[in-house]
């Protein structure tokens, strides 16, 4: 029996650069920073001191204050971006209706709640563990959001949760289309958050070395590819798809935006935040999601990257992709859009899932700006600071996490 | 501390740390079923009823508060004997 088709009927997106996947776009194409000065806290006790924020962001345009509080600001953004893209799918499920008993949710995070965190520690060390508000383990579990989309939306199936640090949006997605074709589900609301600039979460980074300390000109930080790379910048955003099957799909005349056709996962079983060298690791999702998928590599028209800005992951997602396509390699364009939004850690592969998306609808190709200096170890066409018209079919998001976390996502046109 | 003034500043508190509408706010409203506030809505205000009028109250003497007025009385109570 072939397997059941998974397909896209909705996206949302709240992030650096903006709050509606439209805007988004044009601010893609447009190849602006989301790159700036870290308005959220006093950042001055930290090397580095911008982030790609989300910029005026209000809970209380969605829900009452007295819902929204509740919530971690992670968890708000992804609640936003899945009234989005429920909306954008046109469906609607009442509390108790059977159809919702077959409509689930996979959210992914890295760190969920860590801004909530921080505040509580405070308030511990401050007051005593007396004061610990009665919402704070709700609002720092991993899980909230899942939870929280899964009240709100009426989606009474399956509703779960990955944590595989900037993988785990990725997952989220291949996880979804996963419960779909086993059947237990026919529409899954799949994607990922991540509200991680905070002084708590900037100084973890900062010690690990990860992050870039161009302060002086923080729209240039994030320069994946290039060989002035001086590590990631710290997004936050969040990024939802609705996932059907195709026959639930078509039976309602859904807007389908192409399908999920492919899955790889691997583990670098090596280190638990550098790279295995040569990226073995990240080949062998990547050829996961092909061989799942039934295709060659040449027949992959765009590669979302990784590309993180960071020197070793560059460097090393540029052998995984040469080892994996060979020759076609050098005829394929890859960009990492994070040059422009940021590294939304656990959000990430969802926002750029909305991206491969519309790259098959559109046939245009995002840039990966900031590219000024060519790395002799980064040596693909990486469409350098400008979009480019390529008409594909077919799609690879790539994201990788701390932990070894390898994952390739194929989305194909339908 | 005059009854007016305690249950001006915890409608006050209901408004500024629950999160509610002033105007549904009334001495008669039930925390649960009126203002839909919850159990860890209920311990939230008691934090806030202990911090902002510097009293202690027993989770004994809290398990008996239903309605907004029944909270300014037992705050009055405490402040005033």
């Amino acid at each position: 029996m072939d397997r059941r088709r998974v397909v896209v009927t909705g996206m949302g997106t709240v992030n650096p650069l903006a709050h509606s996947v439209d805007e988004f776009w044009a601010a893609l194409l447009a190849g602006k920073s989301g790159a700036a000065p870290i308005t959220l806290f006093d950042p001055s006790g930290l090397t580095t001191r911008f982030a790609a924020e989300v910029k005026g962001f209000d809970p209380d345009a969605y829900m009452p204050r007295k819902d929204s509080r509740r919530l971690d600001r992670s968890t708000m953004l992804f609640w936003a971006a899945t009234k989005q893209a429920m909306d954008d799918a046109g469906l609607v499920f009442e509390d108790g209706d059977p159809a919702g008993l077959r409509a689930g949710v996979v959210c992914g995070t890295g760190i969920g709640g860590i801004g909530t965190t921080q505040s509580q520690i405070d308030v511990l060390n401050n007051r005593g563990p007396g004061r610990i508000s009665p919402l704070a383990i709700p609002m720092i579990m991993s899980n909230q959001a899942a939870g929280a989309v899964s009240i709100d939306f009426h989606l009474a199936g399956p509703s779960t949760c990955t944590v595989t640090a900037c993988a785990a949006a990725a997952n989220a997605i291949g996880d979804a289309a996963e419960i779909i074709r086993r059947g237990v589900a026919d529409v899954m609301v799949a994607g990922g958050m991540e509200g991680a600039v905070t002084e708590f979460a900037m100084g973890g980074f900062a010690s690990m070395k990860a992050l870039s300390t161009r302060n002086d000109d923080p729209e240039a930080a994030s320069r994946p590819f290039d060989r002035d790379r001086d590590g990631f910048v710290l997004g936050e955003g969040a990024g939802s798809l609705v996932l059907e099957s195709w026959e639930h799909a078509t039976a309602r005349e859904a807007h389908i935006y192409g399908e999920v056709s492919g899955y790889g996962m691997s583990a670098d079983a090596y280190h638990i935040t550098l790279p295995r060298p040569g990226g073995g690791g990240a080949a062998r999702a990547m050829q996961g999601a092909l061989d799942d998928a039934g295709i060659a590599g040449d027949e992959v028209g765009y590669i979302n990257a990784h590309g993180t800005s960071t020197p070793a992951n560059d460097a090393t997602e540029t052998l995984a992709i040469k080892s994996v396509f060979g020759r076609h390699a050098q005829r394929l364009p890859v960009s990492s859009t994070k040059s422009m939004t940021g590294h939304m850690l656990g959000g990430a592969g969802a926002v750029e899932a909305v991206i491969a998306l519309k790259t098959l609808v559109e046939g245009v190709v995002p840039p990966t700006i900031n590219y000024t200096t060519p790395d002799p170890e980064c040596d693909l066409d990486y469409v350098p600071n400008e979009p480019r018209e390529v008409p594909v079919r077919r799609v690879l998001s790539n994201s990788f996490g701390f932990g070894g976390h390898n994952v390739s996502l194929l989305f194909s046109s339908v | 501390m005059e009854r007016s003034e305690i249950e001006a500043k915890l409608v006050d508190l209901l408004v500024d740390e629950l999160g509610l509408e002033r105007d549904d706010i009334t001495m008669e409203a039930k925390f649960e079923e009126d203002l839909d506030v919850d159990s860890l809505g209920v311990v939230e205000l008691l934090m806030a009823l202990e911090d902002n009028f510097d009293v202690k109250i027993p989770d004994e003497e809290a398990e008996k508060i239903t309605t907004v007025g029944e909270a300014a009385e037992m705050v009055s109570q405490k402040l005033n004997g």
